[in-house]
């Protein structure tokens, strides 16, 4: 029985170099996580700042930013609307690479562009119906709505056609990018609408309210993916295999898809309808050419999609540019720079 | 469940429940019948070596013992349930064609995808210890351990079928269902192979396995079904090879696939 195996590779692979590396991806994570809690934090405080117990809590955190601003020469750190994209570009660093990492080896990277193309839809009717009934919330809580629904439309389309395919994404992603539009046109005339904002990716329309909404929605995808972990992942690489061990496939499919389109409505401010998708995939991408395992793929998708909000909101804000489009050229640099990285290793592979 | 172990067959022959029982079952892709009024009842130990030309209905009865397809007429029953209520998924252990799987573009390692058999276990509980000892067990019994932190897409043919059986083994699985699971393998390691299921078949796992190659199917199932469409054959190998059924079966359709070892 025993087959020649050619272990030379990989110890040479994991030896001290292995442990390094996790050590590194460890405290990376760490990082991360503090900076969210951090961000979710101000959230918190924003929110309750007229509540007596913590108004001293809040005006001390503004005050921090105020040295941080003083240290760092910036001009950022001590205004709120700041901290309130910040707080939702850190979420979104988290959350969209996270779910990307099962969309990608789903092979379902487009689902989230046509998800984000229905909330579109949404975020014109929450408009529009916002200005009817002369409610003044964010169009998102609407956008939120539908691009659920249009997660359970695709879901349902897919279990009938036995397939992701491209042919139904296509129909329903212009599909429901035409209905916006039309809607849109007739809007105008009843409200002010800045629907390049949502387009594009801006971050001054995240509002108090929407970063608000990012952290409630955020708390819960981590959780939830905490939680179904093993069954996401198990109909992820083998999704019959799952099926034969009793795995409700058909439910999981149905939660990943719908936590996708609260993923993207959350990102949409930031990104923007056309490239919040790039999110979902660019990271993840990233990782799986340097990661040597599933987990390993999440955590580096995770850490790849923070540095890319960081160092595009440090080139959105200094260089007054969209805010979508910085964070996504910031992430092919990233996803570039993995490529020259493996392709080292790759050689090495195809030799065997 | 006990009483489900305790059931006896409807003909009354064995005391054991069987670990697949097919009644009547057709079932049709739109108009094309594909299989067609099969009955067969696979025994617990048995190894049974599912037979047929291409395109001959194979994959899609062992689909239909499995759960993965609902008959159109007929009932399946795993273990004495009907396939429907049957919810011991650890229980069965399946190895799907290479195609249907993402081992080949996911980076999962070879650990990761053997743990994967004790997530019917483990529902949304962590995995303990135990766990992890039962992976190790399977990983060594299919002579793996070395590779665990490999990627899967970084295997051989032959050492990724190892990682598929050794997942079954983690689920501690009574049946093993193995659709071509050689293909792709050259002829060492696929002998190797074998003698694994052999020796897994001995410890009294029950082994369902489709496979082209009609040399080692006569020469490792103690019993051999083929079909196309219907069923032209069901019995112990010896009868098999005496019997018409192959050239009936593939008369009209195919050719035969021999291999001389």
């Amino acid at each position: 029985m025993p087959e020649p195996i050619d272990s030379t590779n990989r110890e040479h692979e994991h030896g001290t170099g292995g442990d390094r590396r996790r050590l590194l991806e460890h405290c990376g994570l760490a990082l991360t996580a503090v900076i969210a809690l951090v961000m979710l934090s101000f959230v918190l405080l924003y929110w309750l700042r007229d509540n007596p117990a913590l108004a001293n809590a809040y005006s001390q955190f503004m005050i921090a930013g105020q040295w941080f601003d003083y240290y760092l020469g910036t001009n950022v750190f001590q205004w709120a609307f700041m901290w309130q994209s910040m707080a939702t570009g850190v979420l979104i660093g988290i959350v969209a690479p996270l779910i990307g990492t099962f969309l990608v080896h789903r092979e379902m990277a487009l689902i989230g562009e046509t998800l984000a193309h229905t909330a579109f839809a949404g975020v014109a009717i929450g408009f529009a119906g916002g200005a009817v009934i002369g409610w003044s919330g964010s169009p998102l809580y609407a956008a939120l709505l539908v691009g659920v629904l249009g997660a359970l439309g695709v879901q349902w389309l897919a279990e009938r056609t036995n397939t992701y395919g491209d042919v139904p994404i296509a129909i329903m992603l212009t599909g429901s990018f035409a209905v916006g539009t039309l809607i849109i046109s007739w809007g105008r005339g009843q409200r002010g609408i800045d629907i390049e904002g949502f387009l594009f990716g801006d971050l001054a329309i995240v509002t108090a309210g929407s970063a608000r909404m990012m952290a409630v929605l955020s708390v819960v995808v981590v959780a939830v993916v905490i939680y179904t972990y093993k069954q996401l992942l198990f109909i992820t690489f083998d999704e019959q295999a799952a099926r034969v061990a009793q795995l409700n496939v058909d439910a999981y499919n149905t939660l990943l898809i719908v936590m996708t389109a609260v993923v993207v409505v959350g990102s949409m401010q930031v990104l923007g309808v056309i490239l919040v998708a790039g999110m979902l995939v660019i990271p993840v991408a990233a990782a799986s050419q340097v990661a040597r395992g599933f987990r390993e793929t999440m955590y580096l998708s995770i850490l790849f999609g923070q540095l890319s909000i960081a160092g595009g909101f440090a080139l959105a804000i200094s260089q007054g540019l969209p805010s979508g489009g910085s964070i996504i050229v910031v992430a092919i640099a990233i996803y570039l720079l993995s490529i020259l990285l493996s392709s080292g290793r790759v050689t090495a592979m195809s030799m065997h | 469940m006990e009483s489900a172990r305790t059931n006896t067959t409807e003909n009354g022959g064995s005391s054991v429940t069987p670990a697949v029982d097919v009644t009547d079952v057709s079932f049709a892709y739109g108009e094309k019948p594909v299989v067609s009024d099969v009955s067969m009842t696979i025994d617990q130990g048995e190894f049974l070596g599912l037979i047929g030309p291409n395109g001959s209905g194979k994959t899609t009865l062992l689909h239909l013992m499995l759960g993965l397809l609902e008959p159109d007429t007929g009932s399946v029953s795993l273990f004495g349930e009907p396939v429907g209520a049957f919810d011991e998924g650890e229980r069965i252990g399946y190895v799907s064609q290479q195609s249907t799987n993402r081992g080949g573009t996911m980076p999962v390692t070879v650990r990761e995808s053997v743990t994967m058999g004790r997530f019917a276990h483990a529902g949304h509980r962590r995995l303990t210890s135990e766990d992890d000892a039962i992976v190790e067990e399977a990983l060594e019994t299919v002579g793996i351990t070395e590779l665990g932190d490999r990627l899967i897409n970084q295997l051989s043919g032959g050492q990724r079928q190892r990682a598929y059986i050794a997942r079954a083994l983690a689920s501690e699985a009574d049946l093993l269902a193995l659709d071509e699971p050689t293909v792709g393998v050259d002829a060492e390691s696929r002998d190797a192979f074998y003698r694994l299921l052999d020796r897994l078949n001995d410890s009294g796992i029950t082994i369902i396995l489709i496979e082209h190659d009609i040399g080692v199917v006569t020469d490792r199932a103690s019993r051999i079904a083929c079909i196309n469409t219907e069923l032209y054959h069901h019995g112990d190998t010896e009868s098999f090879v005496e019997s018409d059924a192959l050239a009936e079966a593939y008369g009209a359709t195919g050719q035969v696939v021999h291999h001389d070892h």
